[in-house]
């Protein structure tokens, strides 16, 4: 299909450690379209980042692609150089980072950290790039732009500073942006404020994004499609409607129904037992099955195969084997 | 949850206000104003929310409430004593009925020190029972929050953060405290394991007849184990009601943006969400007359002026605004 700008074919990445090589991203599938907001959710160390610094090519020194493609507009990134990867970085493809607070620099000013990849990618003039960095502020809703190019980032709130991020993110016009949790360490008018801007930016400049987080409310109001992570595993993925409305997986029914609603005063919480595994724990089986309450025979023996309840929506559990066998696709009644 | 509506704790008028120093000579330039003026009844064995944006004093009040801050001003009463002047000496029963709950129990627990004993130590300083006695009730007491007898012998680093923060419960709870300060003590939990703790202190409540002040950002959490809500600005109040009136019926401007910018776990429903343009104001230089002017979207020429008086709207239902 020529619309998939980025293809993520089981992907593996391992890292090194007293203990050998040890997968924190196992066999990872999953597409992007032209001008399609992916999400991935899943809970801390599931392996959402790590997915996305795979792609980026910026994984931590101790870790390493060991199987999989990743193929972006026709190039296999996970064989491509450093070199080339890093002009890939500062013109196709952006991120921002987990820790906004971190990402910038402190001893250097705003508007030298957002004229910086427009002088090396983009070959402007100096002045251009300054021209350019004060239309990009001014774009994600900065006030006064020009008089922020002169500060540094302590002079700048969590929320200017978050946006800021988003800006220089966006001076190479990527066509496909990767934003890691650039709302969780915000209080939720100033999330409110990004969410808003992420979706209206994708919308004027026509980009694919891959948004990561674990709220489930964030996915709601910027997803066209998710995928569920658990344990390194792809474990269900869908549109954002069969993701909320038709869940599959155990552990996606259950991560629903772990978020009190804030609209329902008598919502009952369901917790999931138990807690995500660490790397170097030996799970026979499914993964999930040490939590799960539906776990019968097979899923402590064999690895779920993926089965598709629609054409967009695909899930990882035996649950659903037994679905097929019985005429498949009835409504799930777990 | 029995909420009797008998004062357990009245906290009036707290101010706590902490120097600002710079220059050469380090004199105090200004104040940070982190509460400024809460006056708030809390009943016993209801759970009080506090919520608001980051900065906004909550946890500062948490503290001061404990007898954990000096008071810059105000009066504290705790089941009918004003213990706002007594000394440490005077404040040892008091503290025995006050605990809290931290975001991050890790930072307040030794890497060195066996949970067992870290347990143990809330026994050695306000009981005189036997050490075999001691391991007993810490031993009841890890069974109580969901963990082993063999996590007694185990470092706080061999802990998952759930793992931890039931520790940090079993600590708070340990010498049967009324009165807890919770301060966002599933924030930092993933969502699955947030919802073990919600329903531990959920029944740890109904069991020792706790009362709850329950500081956190997350309203969903707040709605879900509230019985009342008090919203802060800047270090003050702008809205406090029973929890199912605020949700349904918020009144202040602040209250109605805070709660429309929830992102909602559900699709489909498009809602309109009130934006808020601007970000928080420094608490070291609050705005005049209303904290909220300066982001208010229905903001008047008085609000920058004059502020506004705290009063009733209806039953239990207070709010400060001009304009509502
Ligand atoms: N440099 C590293 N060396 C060894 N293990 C690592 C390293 N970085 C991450 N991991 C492990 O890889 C797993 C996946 O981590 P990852 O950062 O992708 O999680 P995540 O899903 O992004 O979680 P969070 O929501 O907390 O950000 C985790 O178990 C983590 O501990
Ligand atoms: N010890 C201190 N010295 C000086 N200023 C302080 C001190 N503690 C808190 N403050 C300031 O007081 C204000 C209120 O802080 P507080 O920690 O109570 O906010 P909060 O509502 O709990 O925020 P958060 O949601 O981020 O935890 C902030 O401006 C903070 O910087
Ligand atoms: S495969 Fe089995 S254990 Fe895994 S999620 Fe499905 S039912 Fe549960
Ligand atoms: S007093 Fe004025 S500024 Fe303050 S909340 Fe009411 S209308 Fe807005
Ligand atoms: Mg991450
Ligand atoms: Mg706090």
């Amino acid at each position: 299909m020529k619309d998939t700008v980025l293809e993520v074919t089981n992907l593996v990445t391992k890292f090194k450690s007293a203990d050998g090589l040890l997968p924190a991203v196992r066999g990872a599938s999953f597409s992007v379209k032209k001008g399609e907001t992916l999400c991935i959710v899943g809970e801390s160390g599931c392996g959402k980042s790590i997915t996305a610094l795979s792609i980026m090519g910026l994984l931590p020194s101790n870790g390493l692609i060991t199987d999989g493609s990743i193929t972006f507009n026709d190039q296999n990134l996970a064989s491509m150089s450093p070199k080339k990867m890093q002009k890939l970085r500062g013109n196709d493809v952006s991120m921002i980072f987990q820790e906004p607070m971190t990402a910038l620099n402190p001893v250097f000013t705003i508007g030298f950290q957002i004229r910086e990849p427009l002088l090396i990618h983009q070959k402007l003039s100096k002045k251009q790039a300054h021209a350019r960095g004060i239309e990009l502020l001014k774009m994600v809703g900065i006030p006064s732009p020009a008089e922020r190019m002169n500060q540094y980032p302590h002079e700048l709130s969590g929320g200017m500073r978050q946006r800021v991020m988003i800006a220089i993110a966006l001076s190479c016009n990527p066509s496909l942006l990767i934003a890691d949790e650039p709302t969780t360490a915000l209080d939720v008018t100033i999330q409110a404020q990004i969410i808003d801007l992420l979706n209206d930016l994708k919308e004027q400049l026509d980009m694919s994004m891959i948004m990561i987080t674990h709220d489930m409310g964030v996915v709601a109001e910027i997803a066209d499609r998710v995928i569920v992570m658990y344990a390194g595993e792809v474990i269900e993925e869908g549109r954002v409607e069969e993701i909320f409305e038709n869940p599959q997986h155990p552990y996606t029914k259950g991560l629903l129904s772990s978020v009190p609603n804030v609209d329902d005063p008598d919502f009952e919480l369901k917790p999931i037992a138990g807690s995500m595994p660490m790397l170097n724990e030996k799970i026979s089986g499914c993964r999930f099955h040490p939590r799960c309450p539906y776990a019968f025979d097979k899923c402590f023996s064999e690895s779920p195969k993926t089965f598709s309840v629609t054409d967009k929506q695909n899930v990882r559990c035996w649950l659903q084997e037994e679905v097929e066998q019985n005429g498949g696709r009835r409504a799930s009644s777990l | 949850m029995a909420v009797d509506e008998q004062v357990l704790y009245s906290v009036k008028n707290v101010k706590k206000h902490y120097p600002i120093k710079g220059g050469m000579l380090q004199r105090v330039k200004s104040h940070v104003k982190a509460v400024d003026g809460i006056t708030l009844d809390i009943y016993r064995g209801e759970t009080l929310g506090v919520v608001g944006e980051s900065g906004c004093g909550k946890s500062t009040l948490g503290r001061t409430i404990l007898g954990l801050e000096s008071l810059t001003e105000g009066e504290l009463v705790f089941n009918g004593n004003n213990i706002s002047k007594y000394s440490p000496r005077q404040l040892k029963p008091f503290k025995k009925e006050m605990q809290m709950i931290f975001q991050d129990p890790y930072a307040s627990l030794n890497p060195k020190q066996r949970i067992g004993d870290a347990l143990e130590e809330a026994f050695i300083i306000h009981t005189n029972l036997p050490a075999e006695k001691r391991r007993e009730k810490v031993i009841k007491l890890l069974n109580e929050v969901g963990l082993k007898e063999d996590h007694y012998e185990r470092y706080p680093h061999e802990f998952s953060g759930g793992q931890r923060q039931r520790i940090g419960i079993a600590r708070a709870i340990s010498i049967n405290p009324s009165f807890i300060v919770c301060d966002e003590p599933v924030s930092a939990l993933d969502v699955s394991v947030q919802a073990q703790v919600i329903k531990l202190l959920k029944d740890l409540q109904e069991k020792h007849a706790l009362t709850y002040l329950f500081v956190s950002h997350d309203l969903g959490v707040v709605r879900h184990l509230c019985n009342r809500v008090l919203v802060m600005y800047l270090g003050q109040m702008v809205e406090l009601a029973p929890v199912n009136k605020l949700y349904e019926n918020p009144t202040h401007p602040y209250t109605e943006a805070l709660l429309s910018a929830i992102p909602r776990p559900a699709v489909g429903r498009k809602r309109e969400r009130i934006r808020l343009t601007g970000d928080l104001p420094s608490p070291s230089n609050p705005p005049t007359g209303c904290p909220f002017h300066t982001r208010c979207p229905i903001a008047k020429d008085h609000c920058t002026t004059e502020k506004p008086a705290w009063r009733q709207m209806d039953d239990g239902h207070f709010i400060a605004c001009h304009e509502r």
